[in-house]
């Protein structure tokens, strides 16, 4: 069992963080895994909770990630971390993107939105890389590629070349939405060279607390 | 959706249950595939109708769409039905009886349970209807399983001339794994042989089949000891022998890798000998099911003795971080220390509305009426009793919320003596079980206001087509449903059946105070889509003027998730009150316009987006 790949994915209704976990699957199948991939997702469609989990390896049996075992924590939305962060072995590496979605239940008051949710899960023992991917997309000129943006942070953290996943990516549009091909080869790039500047800054920081 | 080519036999496809179910029931040759939508079942059908030569329908009900599938099985055809967990007690009365008949055609029944609660108004558990109605009730753990147990399912149903229950849960349904496929292969009706004994289920005739239905079962239970679809895996940990079905086996394997496994696909019958003599390989037997103990009381019931419920939760997923400090325990071990950080606190995120949903208004307007009890039914409208609006008092089971507010009007206590009574329901509820709720009303002369809100979708579900859309489920035109003249004809007085436009705010509020003074049935009809359906149409959106706003947080009460709060303040009144205040920005981007905010802002500071701009513009030069 212990050459199994657990990815949790998580964000709210809306985001894309089922297709992007479809789209990790599809590469991992590329490359003759076993895959089972899996939702919590409630009634998802309607800005709630998602999380999605993903295993790859030889043979997958159970298709849940237990707490406190995956490997890689990739989060579309700031507090979704905060809420998942358990599911990570100590070891593990949250990706996240601090873009904030806030819900109702805070816009009238009742609950607050934390200052700082990556702050948070560093104070909490987590190692993160954050970046800022809705503002990326957002520039791109599309925040519906945040997803492909997380994707290719995502993408140098696999034990697979990360070519691989882009082709997976750009597969989905070459056949649905031809024009959309570049601007998702621009957003995945975006995504990949965000997460190494989160790396470099990670080593920077760490560098100079020695 | 127009039918697709189907992928060829042999490809390996990424499939969850729900697509797997699918595709083997076009190879195995049904003709007749019937269901009303309900998470997780609803994808099935969904996918079965973009398949070539197969009929498929969304019926109104999940009663109607068993007797359809069991129409077709009389006439020899196979066929198949699915429903969530729940529709399996409305479709239930039809079961009881057609178990007595059995079927020609195959009959498989996929019923979801939805367990772990993740869409649903309780937990129940459906292998319980395999005990009551005597059929065989098969359970499989993943997508791959799901698609050969269907095609199993047709041959079981056929041999044994009895429909057969497919027992999903959401874990099999939704999960998607690698699923090999096969040809289609054509099936031949035998057609409908007129035989009264049979197909007429009078009391002498339902008697003479009793025996026939018992004398199957045992049949049945000596299938269920050779099959193969109840498999031993020896081990080598011979401490604890598992006997497990559903998903539930792949959490076992995974926690006890060396442990022996009695896998029972086929669950019902109990295939008692097998477990008798797996029982004799092993120290002790541990039964883990999702999610009543019935396998386990059966097999205590034959003198095996057995673990289960007394150390494994009685509802919830049985997961891997459930099963291993469970075992544990029971053999005496420490429980396993993983690492497991805390959870850090963080808001919860419930569910919300739809930007510009329709429904937005009626809860606005409803959370402004006085002394009014408000009897609920199950859809995206069921939000309806949380923030901002808390104007939803009750809801149990589709259709109910007529019942129960007749009930509310005749039961009075002596402190609701004026108290209003609104029944709220969406338009595919109405149709699936609230009709003859409204005609009780009627009948019995109620005093209920019934909002029928007519969203044109099943939107819950994810909009799927209804009667009430004029477009059948692969969405071609289709005769569509008149809900004003269908409430007059079920005794509804035409002055007291409105249709109202839910985006105009004064006119809902204006006929529903009307109405609810009035001590007589009447009914108020929303007429606007569900944005996610293609009638919707987005309108310009809007934007607030900051200068403009006085923070009176009106627009906050419709509950549009595209309205933010930006800052909060607290003043003192010249009379001497003090009022929280709450500054607001719209998200222009979701903004679809629908217009409802602009109405409750008494300084104008809501304005149409590029109005703005032109400000702007002209500010800058
Ligand atoms: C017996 C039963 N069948 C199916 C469901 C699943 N389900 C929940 S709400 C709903 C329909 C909602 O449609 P509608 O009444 O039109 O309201 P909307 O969601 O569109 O507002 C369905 C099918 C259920 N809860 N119970
Ligand atoms: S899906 Fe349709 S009915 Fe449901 S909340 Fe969204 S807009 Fe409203
Ligand atoms: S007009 Fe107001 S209520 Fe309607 S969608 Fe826009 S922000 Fe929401
Ligand atoms: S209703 Fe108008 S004034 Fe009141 S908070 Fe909303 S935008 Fe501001």
């Amino acid at each position: 069992m212990s050459k199994i790949t657990n990815i949790l994915v998580v964000g709210t209704g809306g985001q894309g963080v089922m297709t992007a976990t479809e789209i990790l699957a599809e590469a991992a199948i590329a490359l003759g895994h076993d895959v089972k991939k899996t939702e919590v997702a409630g009634m998802a469609q309607r800005g709630g909770v998602v999380s999605s989990h993903l295993r790859f390896g030889p043979r997958v049996l159970s298709p849940q990630i237990s707490p406190g075992t995956a490997d890689v924590l990739l989060g579309f939305e700031a507090a979704e971390g905060m809420r998942w962060r358990h599911m990570l072995r100590p070891d593990g590496l949250a990706l996240m993107n601090t873009g904030r979605l806030v819900p109702p239940v805070v816009d009238i008051g009742l609950y607050t939105y934390p200052d700082d949710p990556v702050a948070a899960m560093r104070e909490a023992g987590t190692r993160v890389y954050a970046f800022d991917a809705s503002g990326i997309a957002g520039e791109l000129g599309d925040i519906r590629l945040g997803n492909t943006v997380m994707l290719g942070a995502i993408s140098d953290q696999l034990s697979f070349p990360a070519e691989v996943l882009e082709q997976c990516v750009l597969k989905r549009f070459a056949s649905k939405k031809p024009e959309l091909v570049e601007l998702n080869r621009r957003a995945f790039a975006a995504g990949r060279a965000a997460a190494q500047a989160a790396l470099r800054g990670e080593s920077e920081a760490c560098c100079a607390a020695t | 959706m127009a039918a697709v080519m189907p992928a060829p036999a042999q490809s390996r496809l990424l499939m969850s249950g729900n697509d797997a179910v699918s595709r083997a029931v076009w190879e195995a040759g049904v003709k007749v595939a019937a269901a009303y939508p309900g998470t997780p079942s609803t994808e099935m059908l969904e996918v079965i109708s973009t398949y070539p030569d197969i009929y498929s329908e969304w019926s109104v009900n999940e009663k109607v769409s068993l007797e359809v599938a069991f129409g077709a099985a009389m006439a020899g055809s196979r066929a198949f039905c699915a429903m969530k967990h729940v529709g399996l007690n409305v479709a239930s009365d039809a079961l009881m009886t057609l178990t007595l008949t059995g079927v020609v055609g195959g009959l498989v029944i996929a019923v979801a349970d939805d367990v772990g609660l993740s869409s649903s108004q309780n937990e129940q558990d459906s292998r319980f209807w395999g005990r009551f109605a005597h059929v065989p009730v098969l359970e499989p753990a993943d997508s791959q399983e799901a698609y050969d147990y269907t095609l199993a399912a047709f041959e079981l149903s056929e041999k044994f001339e009895t429909p057969v229950i497919l027992r999903m849960t959401t874990r099999i349904c939704h999960v998607k794994g690698l699923v090999t496929v096969g040809e289609r292969r054509t099936h031949r009706g035998a057609g409908f042989k007129k035989d009264v004994g049979r197909w007429v289920m009078v009391p002498g005739a339902a008697a003479r089949r009793l025996p026939k239905m018992f004398e199957r079962e045992r049949l049945l239970r000596a299938e269920a000891e050779v099959s193969p679809l109840n498999v031993v895996e020896p081990g080598s940990d011979r401490r604890v022998g598992f006997v497990v079905s559903g998903p539930a086996y792949m959490h076992v394997r995974e926690s006890f890798p060396d442990a022996p496994v009695l896998k029972l696909g086929f669950s019902c019958p109990v295939p008692f000998e097998k477990v008798r003599a797996f029982a004799a390989q092993c120290e002790r037997l541990v039964v883990v099911e999702e999610v009543e103990p019935l396998v386990e009381t059966e097999l205590k019931a034959q003198g095996i003795a057995v673990t289960g419920k007394d150390i494994l939760p009685l509802s919830g997923e049985l997961a891997p971080h459930v099963l291993r400090p469970a075992i544990a325990g029971l053999l005496g071990e420490p429980a396993p220390v993983e690492k497991i950080a805390a959870p850090l606190p963080v808001f919860p995120r419930p569910p919300t509305m739809c930007v510009a949903c329709p429904h937005l208004g009626v809860y606005y307007t409803l959370a402004q009426l006085r002394n009014v009890t408000i009897s609920g039914d199950i859809g995206c409208y069921t939000l309806g009793f949380g923030h901002p609006w808390n104007a939803l008092d009750a809801c149990i089971s589709m259709g109910a919320s007529m019942g129960m507010a007749l009930g509310l009007d005749k039961g009075r206590g002596e402190s609701d003596e004026d108290k209003k009574i609104v029944a709220v329901i969406g338009d595919s509820t109405f149709l699936h079980m609230g009709m003859q709720g409204l005609l009780d009303i009627v009948y019995n002369r109620g005093n209920v206001t019934v909002l029928l809100l007519d969203n044109r979708a099943v939107g819950m579900t994810g909009g799927q087509d209804n009667p009430g859309n004029g477009r059948d489920i692969h969405g071609d035109p289709a005769p569509r449903v008149d809900f004003a003249q269908l409430v007059k004809a079920l005794g509804v007085r035409e002055e007291r059946v409105h249709v109202v436009d839910p985006y105009e705010l004064p006119t809902l509020f204006k006929r529903l105070r009307e109405e609810t003074r009035i001590p007589e049935p009447s009914v108020i009809i929303t007429n606007q889509p569900c944005v996610l359906i293609k009638d919707y149409h987005k309108l310009k959106p809007y934007t607030v003027i900051d200068d403009k706003c006085t923070g009176c947080g009106n627009c906050v009460d419709i509950g549009c998730p595209a309205i933010h709060v930006t800052r909060r303040d607290r003043v003192t009144k010249a009379s001497g009150r003090e009022v929280d205040l709450a500054f607001v920005r719209i998200e222009t981007a979701a903004c679809t316009g629908c217009g409802l905010c602009v109405q409750p802002c008494a300084p104008d500071a809501i304005v149409h987006a590029e109005k703005v701009s032109v400000i702007n513009m002209l500010k800058k030069s």
